[in-house]
């Protein structure tokens, strides 16, 4: 038992060492390196609106159900609440994941006058993290004319603008093409003004 | 959301580049640091602090006794630091609720991080960094550790001794993982990860919609949570969480961080016992194998028809199954889409490759432990086939390695099976399942499988904070961490104590096409009659009959 128990204050000595040098001194290294190599994305891509903070460009933002001049992000099974994250976890056929496609599918081609067929799945799917940003190009074409409409900038201005909130070619070709609601919504925004 | 054979095949092709160029230099950097013989300055002061003698060898058990005495002490330490949260956070986060203490505590210890808990609503970020992160790095050390002893009972002739624990591990955080993982993190932030330590406040004028935006130290956590294939998140959400894995760049890094250090491993086995051909089978078997479960993962997320559930729109249906893959076939269990909802039989893959003993490559250290138990085994049946005396490396394979091999690869099997069976049979347990029929039963059968073989990742549906699953699965990833290392360790210290026989013309040759295969073989028929019934009362079932 006596070499059990000195392994042992071996160990917390060691341990209490690791915790020093692991768990204190190198985040803060890192963190004073992020701060000098990549400032924004350390502290979270806060972009601005008006010089006030308004978004993280990289975290959904909610739109409200009847703000019907910005772009729609995907379903959130924590309702795109950035305190938290997390998916609905439901099985691929379970019978409550076809019933939720349905009937946001039938309230997606209501709000834009399109027909049942025409809606993608990503638009009535939840994503992993509830916290996704982004939506396919065929998503964010369907809110076009809605959003043109809305708020009266023309169908090209509108579509010059998710040009400019859609990933590049290398990223599309890595991941999958995908249009970035919080940028695209916050570039409307500032047009608003 | 469509399959884009296009990016799996990019994907696949930069990750082995990748791997290839890595492989050789970081390999002989690992053989370097545990054969070298000198010890740097810092390393004296931290054996001075920790009262150990570095240049004292130790035998197996001594290094068993070590190991155990280090997992025991960090489940007491991660216990203590999450009941005391209040104090550590300065009464800004909770106390942790008992059950889910010791479930983190012993996940953390164990290389698991399977995570019973939300951490944004549980762990501040003083717990997280602090205590969880310092055991994704000596954790992963452990795992390394051990198979530096495992190759150096292979080496060694007629000795009594393996090395030094607390040597191995001090060299493997201090010279290999912490330099790597400051390097990472720099990376990962310039990709987006956040590095900070308070939330901020946005505000949108025109939606009058107000955020809390988190922060935390998560680049340092994460580059950390890949390399060691630890797996536990800064978030609920993991590595699909923007801020953990902010794009299709970030995305494909982290893999190639999560499979680097063990696919390093068979390049450092073959310089260390002295025959590069050796570690290259190693290397080819794991590759192959790798390869093989990456080209299935795609067919079948590819065949499903409706992809969108789980699954993030800057990775979509490839990248999330080059993931899934990747860290199911490591011992990692980070995820960056939500295997609960992937189709039937790529969730039935996810498991499938756990259940190869996550060798292909494996976690770190342990992958490479595992695939060597699995040659001994396969020599084993080489040697009856064509009635040679088994030999591998020069040590005879004799009664005592075989009984010590056959535990080893029965350790894990025995712990699904009985405790997905047991769980099962818990009325409160399978009342409480929000799924139903085979996907009720797949999430059981996945929890331990992921528990015993010290993955992590989840069928996250699973109710994980109830404690009867959650003292069950500690079972799982105790034992399933502690009794293969030190069987591991057993084995090394007794093909220490041999010496070895000359190569004679009857010795089967264990490097090659034809000992790979016969690896490969093996490896695959013995996890498929172990564990194929159990799959295909769920995922199978589930895929089926639909």
């Amino acid at each position: 038992m006596n070499v059990y128990l000195r392994q042992l204050a071996t160990s917390f000595r060691f341990l209490a060492v690791a915790t020093l040098v692991l768990g204190v001194l190198y985040p803060l290294v890192m963190f004073g390196v992020g701060q000098v190599i990549g400032s924004p994305e350390a502290n979270g891509s806060i972009a601005q609106l008006d010089g006030a903070p308004a978004a993280s460009t990289l975290i959904v933002q909610p739109v409200p159900e009847k703000e019907n001049r910005l772009f729609f992000p995907r379903p959130s099974a924590v309702k795109w609440d950035s305190t938290t994250s997390g998916a609905s976890n439901l099985g691929p056929s379970d019978p409550a994941l076809a019933k939720a496609e349905s009937s946001a599918r039938a309230a997606i081609a209501a709000r834009e006058d399109v027909p049942a067929s025409a809606v993608p799945l990503d638009a009535v799917t939840a994503s992993a993290s509830g916290l996704d940003p982004d939506i396919s190009p065929a998503y964010a074409q369907l809110q076009v004319p809605r959003v043109a409409k809305a708020t009266g900038l023309s169908v090209d201005e509108v579509q010059h603008l998710v040009t400019d909130a859609t990933t590049n070619q290398v990223l599309g070709l890595l991941g999958q093409p995908a249009v970035n609601t919080t940028k695209l919504n916050l570039a409307i925004a500032a047009r608003l003004k | 959301m469509q399959f884009s054979f296009l990016s799996f095949i990019t994907q696949i092709g930069i990750l082995v580049v990748a791997l290839g160029a890595v492989h050789r230099p970081l390999g002989a950097y690992l053989a370097k640091v545990a054969d070298d013989g000198a010890h740097l300055r810092f390393e004296r002061w931290i054996y001075k602090a920790a009262g150990v003698g570095p240049d004292s060898e130790q035998t197996w058990k001594g290094y068993a006794r070590s190991m155990v005495a280090f997992s025991v002490a960090g489940v007491i330490l991660l216990y203590a630091a999450e009941r005391l949260q209040p104090l550590l956070s300065g009464g800004r986060m909770a106390s942790v609720d008992p059950w889910v203490a010791m479930n983190t505590a012993i996940s953390f210890i164990t290389n698991t991080n399977w995570q019973a808990y939300v951490p944004e609503s549980t762990l501040g970020f003083v717990v997280q960094m602090a205590f969880l992160a310092v055991q994704n790095f000596v954790s992963a050390a452990v795992g390394i550790a051990i198979a530096f002893a495992l190759v150096r009972g292979f080496v060694r002739k007629g000795s009594d001794s393996l090395g030094n624990f607390w040597v191995d591990v001090t060299r493997i955080t201090f010279r290999v993982l912490l330099p790597l993982a400051a390097v990472v993190a720099a990376l990962l932030i310039v990709t987006g990860v956040v590095q900070d330590f308070s939330p901020s406040t946005v505000h949108n004028a025109i939606t009058g919609v107000s955020q809390t935006i988190p922060g935390g130290p998560v680049a340092s956590q994460e580059a950390i949570k890949e390399l060691g294939t630890n797996g536990g998140g800064y978030f609920n959400a993991n590595s699909s969480h923007p801020f953990e894995n902010p794009n299709a760049f970030s995305n494909i890094f982290e893999v190639f961080l999560l499979l680097a250090i063990p696919f390093s491993l068979p390049y450092t086995f073959g310089q260390m016992v002295g025959s590069r051909k050796q570690g290259y089978t190693i290397l080819t078997v794991m590759a192959a194998l790798w390869l093989i479960a990456e080209g299935i993962m795609a067919s079948t997320i590819a065949a499903w028809p409706n992809l969108g559930e789980g699954l993030e729109q800057r990775f979509g249906p490839a990248a999330s199954g080059i993931f899934a893959t990747a860290t199911t076939l490591t011992s990692t269990g980070a995820v960056d889409s939500m295997h609960d909802s992937l189709p039937p039989l790529a969730g039935g893959m996810a498991m499938f490759d756990m259940m190869l003993g996550e060798i292909a490559p494996g976690g770190v250290g342990s992958g490479l432990y595992g695939m060597l138990v699995l040659a001994v085994l396969a020599v084993f049946l080489g040697g009856l086939m064509v009635g040679r005396t088994p030999e591998y490396l020069g040590k005879k394979i004799q009664a005592r390695h075989m009984t010590l091999a056959a535990l080893y690869l029965l350790v894990t099997p025995v712990l699904v099976l009985v405790l997905t069976g047991a769980a099962v049979l818990i009325p409160s347990v399978v009342a409480d399942a929000p799924s139903q029929g085979p996907h009720q039963f797949s999430e059981l059968l996945y929890a331990f499988t992921s528990g015993a073989n010290n993955n992590g990742s989840a069928f996250a549906g699973i109710s994980a904070s109830d404690p009867l699953i959650s003292s069950l699965m500690n079972v799982a990833m105790w034992l399933g961490r502690v009794l293969p290392m030190v069987l591991v360790l057993a084995l090394a210290g007794s093909f220490a104590a041999q010496k070895p026989i000359p190569p004679s013309p009857g010795t089967l040759a264990t490097y090659g096409p034809l000992f790979a295969g016969l690896l490969g073989t093996v490896t695959v028929l013995f996890t498929a009659l172990n564990y194929f019934p159990a799959l295909a009362l769920g995922p199978i079932a589930e895929g089926t009959f639909r």
